[in-house]
């Protein structure tokens, strides 16, 4: 590696730890306006224009409250659990694109590649094996705080995370099996048209249904409401980072919010075209028109987030496994026998337009899982009797 | 008291229909409401730009209100020191200087602080001398600076009544039977 890339990859890698830093500082400033706006109030708008050195002011509070160091905790892995959340969270990021890099099919090569590591051919394995190490610092903080509703919290979330790992994998292999790369430049060249603007090559459009199981399976691994288990506020106090005070807690949040930038990233890359947007961001375009519609893509997604947060109620755990193991899996796996075949099609017939099957495959899938979740056969009504015969029941239990 | 079995209304799970069952009508119904909200009107009053708009019978502040002379209006009856709940009411009475009344307050203290803001002070008055007011913005820097004695409330009287939002509810000027002039 010659001098100037070197340069040219520390540069990125400042700006882009800042940009990391600095959104989760953002985040927290939309949450609490988006919150506000939804339960009709009107937030944070004190501290600066519109509230938005609130960040800062919540930063430094975090800074100067007093730390705490449980006396019965585990100390290494008490200290070890905060810095695994931020670092994994952010190292996820490395090959992770936000802007236009080389495109060999258009015959474009810059000297500035928008992304930390470019050309990683297991991109995206790399992301989630990365950020699946996060579970780490959930059960590890849980574990080494020695106090029952961290425990609990970490419990859940391992259980949790790991379970949503499976079609959150799954459902992103069709995009993966129909570009034929793992590499996530790669992924974005395949739904960008070289010549003329075309937005039916996004792959939302051809497969819905592989969005709809990533972006269920990410809220999940963001620990997000409606599956914010591991930190049920009701039921656990704070969950696993109840023990957790200062900058330590502020690392968690840190690494969260971080977490849920990338998956956003993921979303816009995977599904939605990177930085293509048709007539505004072609391969033609500016490099600052691309980032922009980039992060444009990402802050929409991080609004989907806030805004499904206050829409759907928190799932029972019972139902939150039955989601993962019954009904997302299934569908993942059914769906990536349709791909199969899809791809098996293109090779035997030379049909190339084949990959247009999905789209109706994906709605049969969907129909059909709800179809058959309605033939399920539904657990008794109990109906107890009250008064004498109600206490009779219960001990016998 | 166990409830009667006849009393019991089982009401059962309403049936779910294919549209349910896909879950994404019903989350997309949930995203409309929580949309509508995000556009609607925000109910959250700026407080020290915006004035709140209180209601007529909000309770803040006492008041000792004076008659058309301009003189105390209370009586030194204690019904509002014996009605009080909070035992917040100290007064001290003394013969009174002018013949209309027995009796006048020498001293009249409220502390503030320990005022739970009921109102039985305001309902317990024969003369309508006590009442409350709109002034909610009660600050001090020490303990004693909130027990409001006899020139404190009469100053908020003076402040207040011209204000519109305070008028004096009822009989304004004269006294009633509990002044029992002297034969």
């Amino acid at each position: 590696m010659d001098g100037t890339a070197l340069l040219y990859t520390g540069i990125t890698i400042l700006v882009i730890v800042g940009f990391l830093q600095s959104m989760a500082g953002l985040q927290i400033w939309l949450e609490r306006k988006i919150s506000a706006s939804l339960q009709d109030r009107k937030g944070p708008n004190r501290v600066g224009p519109f509230g938005l050195i609130q960040p800062v002011a919540d930063g430094l509070k975090f800074i100067f409250k007093e730390e705490m160091l449980p006396a019965h905790a585990d100390k290494l892995l008490y200290l070890l659990a905060p810095c695994i959340a931020m670092a994994t969270a952010t190292l996820a990021f490395a090959v992770v694109p936000f802007g236009d890099t080389n495109m060999p099919s258009v015959g474009q090569e810059h000297a500035y590649q928008f992304v930390i590591a470019p050309k990683v051919d297991i991109g995206i394995v790399f992301v989630f094996a990365v950020s699946s190490i996060t579970v780490y610092a959930i059960i590890l903080s849980g574990w080494s705080s020695n106090n029952k509703y961290s425990f609990i919290g970490g419990l859940r979330s391992s259980a949790q995370i790991v379970s949503y790992e499976i079609p959150m994998g799954m459902s992103i292999l069709g995009v993966v099996v129909l570009s034929g790369s793992l590499n996530l430049e790669r992924i974005i060249e395949r739904q960008v048209h070289p010549e003329h603007s075309a937005w039916w090559l996004w792959n939302v459009v051809q497969q819905p249904l592989a969005f709809l199981i990533f972006l269920v399976s990410a809220f999940a691994e963001c620990n997000r409401l409606p599956f914010d288990l591991p930190e049920a506020e009701q039921e656990l106090v704070g969950g696993y980072h109840t023990e957790y005070s200062a900058l330590k807690f502020g690392m968690f949040y840190l690494g969260e919010y971080t977490h849920m930038v990338t998956t956003s990233f993921l979303m816009a890359i995977l599904f939605f075209g990177g930085w293509h947007f048709p007539l505004l961001a072609e391969p033609w375009s500016p490099w600052f028109l691309k980032v922009l519609v980039f992060a444009l893509k990402m802050g929409a997604f991080i609004f989907l987030y806030m805004l499904i947060r206050w829409t759907i109620p928190r799932f029972r755990f019972d139902q939150l496994m039955g989601l993962a193991w019954k009904v997302l899996i299934p569908m993942a796996m059914v769906y990536l026998l349709c791909v199969m075949g899809v791809v098996e099609l293109d090779k035997q017939l030379g049909w190339t337009a084949s990959a247009w099957l999905l789209l109706p495959a994906s709605a049969a899938i969907l129909v059909g899982t709800a179809a058959i979740g309605l033939r399920m056969p539904q657990p008794p009504l109990k109906r107890t009797p009250l008064g004498d015969g109600r206490a009779a029941e219960l001990n016998t239990v | 008291m166990p409830i009667a079995e006849k009393d019991v209304h089982w009401i059962p799970e309403p049936k779910i229909g294919l549209a349910d069952k896909l879950y994404l009508p019903a989350i997309l119904q949930g995203v409309q409401t929580t949309m509508r909200h995000f556009f609607g009107p925000k109910i959250t009053q700026e407080y020290p730009e915006v004035r709140p708009i209180l209601p007529p019978n909000y309770r803040g502040v006492h008041r000792l209100n004076r008659d058309e002379q301009g003189r105390v209006k209370c009586v030194a009856c204690y019904m509002c020191s014996t009605a009080c709940p909070a035992h917040c009411i100290d007064i001290v009475a003394a013969p009174a200087p002018w013949p209309d009344r027995e009796k006048y307050p020498e001293t009249f203290v409220i502390d503030e602080l320990r005022c739970i803001y009921c109102g039985m002070c305001e309902q317990a008055c024969p003369c309508d001398a006590i009442e409350l007011t709109s002034v909610f913005e009660l600050t001090g820097t020490s303990r004693e600076e909130m027990m409001f004695d006899k020139e404190k409330l009469l100053s908020l009287f003076d402040k207040t009544v011209q204000g519109g939002k305070d008028p004096v509810r009822t009989r304004s000027g004269t006294l009633s039977i509990a002044s029992e002039p002297p034969p």
